[in-house]
This record gives structure tokens, C-alpha cells and sequence, in this order.
């Protein structure tokens, strides 16, 4: 009998904001332990939650760039359950009426090769609610310290559909997620640093079975591998287990990422029981079509929509693409140079995509940190095409210069003495040279052989000590001999 | 002259402030005079601490003397509910749990104190965590009837009520869930005053039930009650369910309306219950003077008041059950000193076990119960439903009138132990008074008349937000008596 999984991800991820969800403190990671605390955060008598108008921008902008409905009201619930890093033992949440309905999760699977597009498919999403995060608690030997600055930090539940099947798919969701969170400027997305979290239902199923076969909650994955990798060995396991004729328990499990393999952590216990009720202390919160429109307006060209516009628009192939778009500023720093002269992209993209992103990497700077700039590189690029410079010196010589100075292609040309100090005639001389001295290819091409004439390059190229135009002499040996 | 000072009204003491006659400090000193006096008798504070109100009391005189008086609460000495939070000043709660918590910040209503120059004294006993009618539920001690000290002050603010008719502080703060500042305020012959809700901001107060505690006044007189009403009202920031809308000035109003005839009801569903009660003497002459004055009375229909009392003890005890989840044994509450270190639910146990009282821990039980999964439709739900209706009938009846008159409480002050063992007939002793909290409309208890030589209170309840009109009804009849002026031998 085939098997098959079902999957579905809960994701959190805390919204980028100045300050908490529900007080005024600032929000942060790495501080001194309970810094960022006020009454609000240490759950003191008398204390109350204010809602973060821009925490509700954030949930609100990810929805519409997730496709999901926005109610045009939405209500905060007490989720109550007893945690050391739960300052009021209730967390505020959303139980009935979240702010953001459905919607769905473009994601892209591997291509054939890394050059390849890879099939396109939409998940889709149950709903995504706001809530406030929890501190943290740090286990000694003899006892436990909790840490409140991370309790009451904006968090977005984004809940989807069981409606994964690979542990490739889930990671395609995460990133896809994170790519749109980003480029909105919604959330950072790292998951060192607990920005994003998730966990998964997995439950496998013979094939052809209508019924979901029982699922298993896996935790601590912590990070887009590790999600691809705990969710690829459960499946395993789980598809062994019925093989063998046994029977899946429910049952939380977690993913050990040093042993590369999951463990349980504990059976099911009696269901939990929150006892959710309206929080008296929240109005809830109507979102009218304004409010919406301006979010709307606020949200970039998600990277699904940019790169098939990148290959459409400037005819860029699919793998530069593919190292351009996930990155939003890399990419909108391509584009204010590519815009300008889009007959370009092809090499404007090579020379993003691998040169420039390979001195970044070297030098270990961000793109901000660069001192070339979008319209320096097409400088650069420029002189090439008008056949200043051949593009090996181009990329080898005045590239690095420029990365390193700051300065533009003709000033490096300038100073390095690249540009050639001699003119086509001479080229002209230099190339019926290498005709006369080399009969044997001379003879090979006008016998048919079209890749023999590449013998001729390497002399003349010498005799311009490496600066003439390889494409110029190319078209004069052919012009001399026929 | 000033020998009585500690009976002298907030407006009569301002003006002495205000002419030099009189200073703070002095005002404070006789204050702290009386307290000390009658505190064995009344036991009204958890704690009080005479030099900080001296030297507020001492800033204020600087301020007077600098010609900057921050108005006329400045150097008047305000008693504080010790479920308020006062920077630097413990907050109990008079509950074990927080016995030893000093509240880091100020509510809002003690920030609007201060910056009007009020000098903050002492912590007023309650009830614990405010659940109760009688202070009896307090974990450290019960607080005396003024008017006789076999009895209760009446609860949850019995500290509140009973000094401000001991003396023991020129006005006081309190706050109303259920009856709180009103069924105190009618044992101890005093005003008690609870606001729409909305109208003053709850943060700082330790929250029983969020959606029915109200911060409001007890003071002698109905003026007094306007002048603390208008010191702390107002929209805050800090409080989502508090209400941004136009502060009226109160004082002026219960002046400009003096004559009015007003239109007032008398819910007959109160007066049937009410019909034989020992309060109820007092409160029908009361009727009878507003008759005289000229005023319309009407009886009225709140058909869904049988609901009212088991409507608040399902909604009052879910939230209560939620808010009380932070005193937890983790923070800053009381710890057991022994419990299991490697299972943390042990701590919370037996933390809890010692630090809550049994009326805080039945409350606790009863709106988890009501709030589980399976009885949530059946108790919760429906509760809300209930409460709709519930305000849907006073909505119905202030078409027809201005106001409306009540008893207070159906009894005088009952006598110490005599309902401790009974929570039901506790509970039933706030019958008139919780349909305000669960409609959020203003409601306020007036000294008049005695049963047994224990004061009787009149409530009036006013439709939202017409606090103004509620003090000038209570004026009107003050006007015409003298039980502003009468107070307990002590």
C-alpha cells in the first residue's frame, strides 16, 4: 500500500513595532533581562492592555498580502491556562473572530535544476489572528528564571489548511511566508531570534482515504531546514509504523536537530481546557474600508508578482531572477539601474547577481554598506557596449576597483590607463597578422569549421596586450578572410 | 471649631485653605488626630502613613502660600481604597496574597488626585480583592460600623464608608462591582457615589470584575461628592472601556438645577421585594418629600430583575476567575514556603491555597466552572444575554423618567457573623444594587433616615452619563434635611 502525508503549519511571527502589543514599552531582543518591562508587561494589579494601532496595521497589511478576507470586525479573547512566562496567566488572543479569514500562500517546489522554475502551487490558509507573545523561561539546576522582555511582543498566529504533503513543501510555505513578510516590512523573520516560530501537524494516510489519518504535533523547529527535515523523518516514521501494521498515537513529538531525528514528548493529556472568554478589557476593533485601502497602498510588489515581471519586462532568465527577488532591496537596487537602460538586464543581472553579490559576501557588507551604485554599475556596463573596454577587463579589473573605491567605470578606466591606446586600424593590423601567420585555421574555417577562427583571437589579443575588444576582433578576422 | 474640623466638608475646608484660616498641615494633623482616636474602635485602615501625608500636606501649604493652589481639592486629605494604586504605598487588597506588595505606579484616579494637590491618607480596609458586603471578608481585619460597632460598615468599601462617617478622612475613594461604594455608603449614613461606567478610569485598581468595577466617591455631603467625582473623572488613554465624552462641571450643575421638577420612577419589581423590609420606612417617606417638592413619581417596570443577582455572579465571577489568575505565587504575591520545587503547578497551589480567603477562592471556582468548556453557552453566554435585556429594561424606563428611587440595601447594617456562614444571603444583600453595574449606569446611595438608630440609604440610578443629574436629585433632598450634619457617637 502508497502512503501519503498530510501537513499543516502553525506560524507564529512578531510583528516589527516600536513598541508591545499592549503597552507602551519598547519592544526588543538581546537586552539585559527584564528591562522592557512596565505594569502592563508584569501583569501588576490594576494594570491594563492598550491596544497597538501598529501592531493592527501589521496583522492587517499581512493579510491582504497573504490574499485573506478582512472582517469588517474583529474581538480579543482570554485564552487562560497557568505558565511562569505568562505574566497574567491568560494570554489575549483571538478565538472566534479573527482579523484576518482564509487566504492562501503562493509557493514555489524545486525546479529540475537550480536553473529551472519549479512548479507554482497556492496553500491555502485557515486564518491568522493576533496575540500577545510570552517571556521566557531559563531552566538552572536548581531552579528557573523567567524573562519578561519578550511577553506582550506583537505576535501573528498564520494558521494553514492541512494542505501540504513533503516536508519541501513546508519549507516553500516558510519561505514564501517570510519573503512576503519582509518585503512588507512586517516582521524581520528570524528565527535565531524567535521572530518566526512553527510548529506542524503531520498525520499519514493510505492513499485514496478520504479521513485524515491521525495527526501528530511536532515542536522545536527551529529554523526552515530544520521544518523541512523533522517533517521528512515523521512521514518516515510514520508511513513504518502503519506499514508495520501499528497504530499512530496523538501525541506531541519534537524535533532534535542534533540527532537529525524526532522524539515524543509527551502523549495526549485530557484536551486543554482555555476557558476563552470575550476580554472585558478590549473593545473589539472594526477595520473599515479606508483603514484597509491605506494598508493596501503600503504594500510593495510581493516577489512572486517581481519576478515574473523581471523575466517578462527585461527578459532576465529565470536564474538570476531567482537570486535577485528574494532579496527586496537587492532587487529594487537592480532595477533603479535596469530601468534606465532595460536593454541591458542580461548584463546588469549577471553583474548583480554573481560579481556584486560576491564581493558583498567577501567583504561581508551589506548592500546599503556598497559604494557602487545602481547608476555607477550601468556606467560601467555602458562602456562596455560601446566597446571602450572588452567586458573581462570590465569585470575584472575597473569591477573590483570601483566596489573598493567608489568610483565610476571611466574614472577607474582613467586611472588604471585600461582604455586602449590604440584605435580600430590597428586592430585591423594587428588581426591581418594573425591571419598571415596562421594559415592552418585560416584554412579549417573556409573548409567549414566555424569554431576554428578561435585560434586567431588568443595571437591578436597578445598583441594588444589583452585590451582590444574581443568581439571587434572577431568581426574583423571574419570581415579580412571573407 | 476645631474640634468638629475632621466633620467639615471638602467645600467648607477648601475655603479656609483658600482664606489662610486653616492650614493643610493642620487640617491633616487633626485628621491623623481622629483617626488615631477612633481606629481601635472602627478599624477602617489596613495602614496609614502620617509623615508622607504630612508631607504632602506641607507641599500643599507651599503651594497656597505661593499663591499656585492646584484648586479646591488641594490640602484636603483623601482616604484611598487599599485596592487603589498609590505609588510607594502597599496595595493589598486586604488579601494575604499581596500583604507585602508596594504598588510601583499610581492609578490614574490617584495621578488626577495629585496633580489637584489632594493629600493621599491611608489604606482603606475592603472586602478581599473586593468581593463581599461586609468587610468580614478581609484577611486581616473587620472593619466596625461607626453607628454601632456590633456591626458591619457594610462591603466591599467598609473601610471607605466608615471613615468617612468616623472622621477619619474628609472624603474617601471606593469602587462599586456590584454595590460596593453604595451598600456601604447607605450603612454608614454616608454618600456614596458609582459612576457610569466609563467615567473614571479603572487603570490602577486592582480589577475584580472588569466589565462592572467603577472607581467612584464616599463623602457627608452631596457637594463633596460632586467636587471628588469631578477630580477623577475623565477619558484616559491607559483604560480602553473608559469613555471619551464632555466632563461636566458637577458642582455648578447641583446648583443651577436646584428646583427642577424632576420625573422619578420606582421600579415596582424593587418595591415588592422591598415591601416589608425594615429599610424601607425611611425610604418611602423620602418618596414622599420629592412628592412635595413637586416632582413626578411613577411607577415603573425592570421586568428582568430576577435575573439580575445570578446574571452578576456568573459574569462577576468568570472575570474575576481570569483576573485573579496573575496572583500566582510566581511574581510578586505571596510564595508558600513549601511546595514541590521540580512542579511548578505546586506552586501556584499551594501559593494560592494560603494566600486567597474562602469567599475569593468560592468566586474563583465559580467562574471557572461557568466559564468551561461545554457550561459556557449555558452560564456565560446566556449571562450576557440576561445583561442585555437587563440594560434594555432601565433604557425602556428612562423614556419615562428622569431617574429612578430605591432602597440601597434591603436592610440596615446587619450585625457581625451574622452572614458570614451564609454566602447567599450575603449575596442577596446587593439585590438593588448590581442591575447598575451590569447596565453601566450611574448610581448613587443618600443618607435618609435611621431603622433602629442605623442609617438608611436611598438610591437613586440615572441613565448614562447624567451623574450631574443624579447629585442635584440627591441635593434636592439633602437641602431639606439635616443627616448631612448628623454623625455616629464614637
Amino acid at each position: 500500500m502508497e502512503y501519503e502525508a498530510v501537513i499543516g503549519l502553525e506560524v507564529h511571527v512578531q510583528i516589527k513595532a516600536e513598541s508591545k502589543i499592549f503597552s507602551r514599552v519598547r519592544a526588543g531582543y538581546g537586552h539585559e533581562p527584564n528591562k522592557l518591562v512596565d505594569p502592563v508587561v508584569m501583569g501588576l494589579p490594576g494594570a491594563l492592555p492598550v491596544m497597538n494601532k501598529a501592531a493592527l496595521d501589521g496583522i492587517i497589511k499581512a493579510g491582504l498580502a497573504l490574499n485573506c478576507t478582512i472582517p469588517e470586525t474583529c474581538k480579543w479573547d482570554r485564552k487562560n491556562y497557568f505558565y511562569p512566562d505568562s505574566p497574567n496567566n491568560y494570554q489575549i488572543t483571538q478565538y472566534d473572530q479573527p482579523i484576518c479569514d482564509g487566504g492562501f500562500v503562493e509557493i514555489e517546489l524545486p525546479g529540475e535544476t537550480r536553473g529551472v522554475m519549479g512548479e507554482h502551487k497556492k496553500i491555502k490558509l485557515t486564518r491568522i489572528h493576533l496575540e500577545n507573545d510570552v517571556g521566557k523561561l531559563n531552566h538552572f539546576a536548581d531552579d528557573s528564571l523567567v524573562d519578561y522582555n519578550r511577553a506582550f511582543t506583537s505576535l501573528m498566529e498564520i494558521v494553514s489548511e492541512p494542505d501540504m504533503h513533503s516536508g519541501e513543501e513546508a519549507f516553500a510555505f516558510l519561505t514564501a511566508i517570510r519573503q512576503t513578510m519582509i518585503y512588507c516590512g512586517i516582521s524581520d523573520c528570524d528565527m535565531e531570534k524567535g521572530q518566526m516560530r512553527a510548529d506542524a501537524n503531520i498525520s499519514v494516510r493510505p492513499i485514496g482515504q478520504k479521513e485524515l489519518g491521525q495527526k501528530i504535533e511536532l515542536k522545536n523547529l527551529n529554523s526552515i531546514t530544520g521544518v523541512k527535515n523533522g517533517i521528512e523523518y515523521e512521514i518516515k516514521r510514520q508511513t513504518r509504523e502503519l506499514k508495520k501494521g501499528n497504530v499512530i498515537k496523538q501525541a506531541t513529538w519534537r524535533w532534535n536537530a542534533d540527532l537529525g531525528q524526532t522524539e515524543m514528548m509527551r502523549e495526549k493529556e485530557d484536551a486543554h481546557d482555555y476557558r476563552y472568554f470575550p476580554d472585558p478589557d478590549l473593545m473589539p476593533v472594526r477595520i473599515d474600508e479606508d483603514w484597509k485601502a491605506k494598508l493596501r497602498a503600503e504594500i510593495p510588489e510581493l516577489p512572486w508578482d517581481k519576478q515574473r515581471r523581471f523575466m517578462e519586462e527585461y527578459g532576465l532568465p529565470y536564474s538570476i531572477t531567482a537570486v535577485l527577488v528574494p532579496d527586496r532591496v537587492l532587487s529594487d537596487w537592480f532595477e533603479a539601474a535596469v530601468k534606465q537602460a532595460p536593454k541591458l538586464a542580461q548584463a546588469l543581472g549577471n553583474l548583480v547577481a554573481n560579481d556584486l553579490l560576491r564581493e558583498l559576501s567577501e567583504a561581508d557588507m551589506a548592500l546599503e554598506e556598497c559604494k557602487i551604485t545602481p547608476d555607477t554599475l550601468l556606467g560601467l556596463v555602458q562602456v562596455v557596449e560601446k566597446g571602450v573596454i572588452p567586458k573581462n577587463v570590465a569585470n575584472k579589473d575597473v569591477f573590483p576597483e570601483m566596489f573598493k573605491s567608489g568610483e565610476t567605470a571611466e574614472q577607474v578606466i582613467e586611472r588604471k590607463g585600461l582604455k586602449p591606446d590604440f584605435d580600430e586600424g590597428q586592430v585591423k593590423v594587428w588581426c591581418q597578422e594573425a591571419i598571415d601567420e596562421n594559415p592552418k585555421p585560416v584554412q579549417n574555417y573556409r573548409d567549414g569549421n566555424e569554431k576554428a577562427l578561435n585560434a586567431l583571437l588568443g595571437p591578436v589579443m597578445k598583441k594588444s596586450k589583452g585590451k582590444a575588444n574581443p568581439q571587434l576582433v572577431n568581426k574583423l578576422i571574419r570581415e579580412l578572410i571573407d | 471649631m476645631s474640634e468638629e474640623l475632621h466633620y467639615k466638608s471638602a467645600s467648607e475646608l477648601s475655603e479656609l485653605l483658600e482664606k489662610k484660616e486653616l492650614s493643610s498641615v493642620d487640617l491633616t494633623k487633626a485628621i491623623i488626630a481622629r483617626t488615631k482616636a477612633v481606629e481601635d474602635k472602627v478599624g477602617a485602615f489596613n495602614s496609614y502613613d502620617e509623615a508622607d501625608a504630612l508631607a504632602q500636606a506641607e507641599a500643599s501649604d507651599a503651594r497656597r502660600a505661593a499663591s499656585a493652589s492646584l484648586g479646591p481639592l488641594d490640602g484636603i486629605p483623601v482616604g484611598i481604597k487599599d485596592n487603589l494604586a498609590v505609588n510607594g504605598q502597599p496595595l493589598t487588597c486586604s488579601s494575604k496574597m499581596l500583604e507585602k506588595f508596594v504598588s510601583p505606579y499610581d492609578a490614574t484616579c490617584i495621578e488626577k488626585l495629585k496633580t489637584q494637590g489632594a493629600v493621599l491618607w491611608g489604606r482603606l480596609n475592603l472586602d478581599e480583592f473586593a468581593m463581599g458586603s461586609s468587610t468580614e471578608n478581609s484577611a486581616f481585619k473587620t472593619t466596625s460600623n461607626p453607628w454601632n460597632l456590633d456591626c458591619i460598615p457594610g462591603g466591599s468599601s467598609g473601610g471607605s464608608a466608615a471613615a468617612a462617617a468616623a472622621g477619619q478622612a474628609v472624603m474617601t475613594l471606593g469602587s462599586d462591582t456590584g454595590g460596593s461604594i453604595r451598600q456601604p455608603a447607605s450603612h454608614c449614613g454616608v454618600v456614596g457615589l458609582k459612576p457610569t461606567y466609563g467615567r473614571v478610569s479603572r487603570y490602577g485598581l486592582a480589577a475584580f470584575a472588569s466589565s462592572l468595577d467603577q472607581v467612584g466617591p464616599l463623602t457627608r455631603s452631596v457637594k463633596d461628592a460632586a467636587l471628588l467625582l469631578q477630580a477623577i473623572s475623565g477619558h484616559d488613554e491607559r483604560d480602553s472601556t473608559s469613555y471619551k465624552i464632555a466632563e461636566p462641571d458637577f458642582v455648578a450643575a447641583i446648583e443651577k438645577q436646584r428646583g427642577h421638577k424632576w420625573t422619578l420612577g420606582l421600579p415596582k419589581e424593587y418595591f415588592a421585594t422591598a415591601a416589608n423590609t425594615p429599610a424601607m420606612e425611611p425610604v418611602l417617606k423620602a418618596i414622599e418629600y420629592y412628592k412635595s417638592l413637586g416632582c413626578e413619581i411613577k411607577e415603573v417596570s425592570l421586568p428582568h430583575t430576577d435575573y439580575a443577582v445570578a446574571t452578576y455572579y456568573i459574569v462577576a465571577t468568570a472575570e474575576a476567575s481570569s483576573n485573579l489568575a496573575r496572583y500566582d505565587g510566581i511574581r510578586y504575591t505571596h510564595r508558600a514556603e513549601t511546595f514541590d520545587a521540580k512542579d511548578s503547578v505546586d506552586i501556584y497551589c499551594q501559593s494560592r491555597a494560603e494566600g486567597f480567603g474562602e469567599e475569593v477562592k468560592r468566586r474563583i471556582i465559580l467562574g471557572t466552572y461557568v466559564l468551561s468548556s461545554g457550561y459556557y453557552d449555558a452560564y456565560y453566554l446566556k449571562a450576557q444575554k440576561a445583561r442585555t435585556l437587563i440594560r434594555q429594561d432601565f433604557e425602556n424606563a428612562f423614556k419615562e423618567v428622569d431617574a429612578l428611587l430605591t432602597p440601597t440595601s434591603p436592610s440596615p447594617a446587619f450585625k457581625k457573623g451574622e452572614k458570614a456562614s451564609d454566602p447567599l444571603s450575603m449575596y442577596l444583600s446587593d439585590i438593588y444594587t448590581i442591575s447598575a453595574n451590569l447596565a453601566g449606569i450611574p448610581g448613587m446611595s443618600l443618607p435618609c433616615g435611621y431603622s433602629d438608630g442605623l442609617p438608611v440609604g436611598l438610591q437613586i440610578l440615572g441613565k448614562p452619563f447624567k451623574e450631574d443629574e443624579l447629585l442635584s436629585i440627591a441635593y434636592e433632598f439633602e437641602a431639606g434635611h439635616d443627616f448631612k450634619d448628623q454623625h455616629p457617637q464614637l
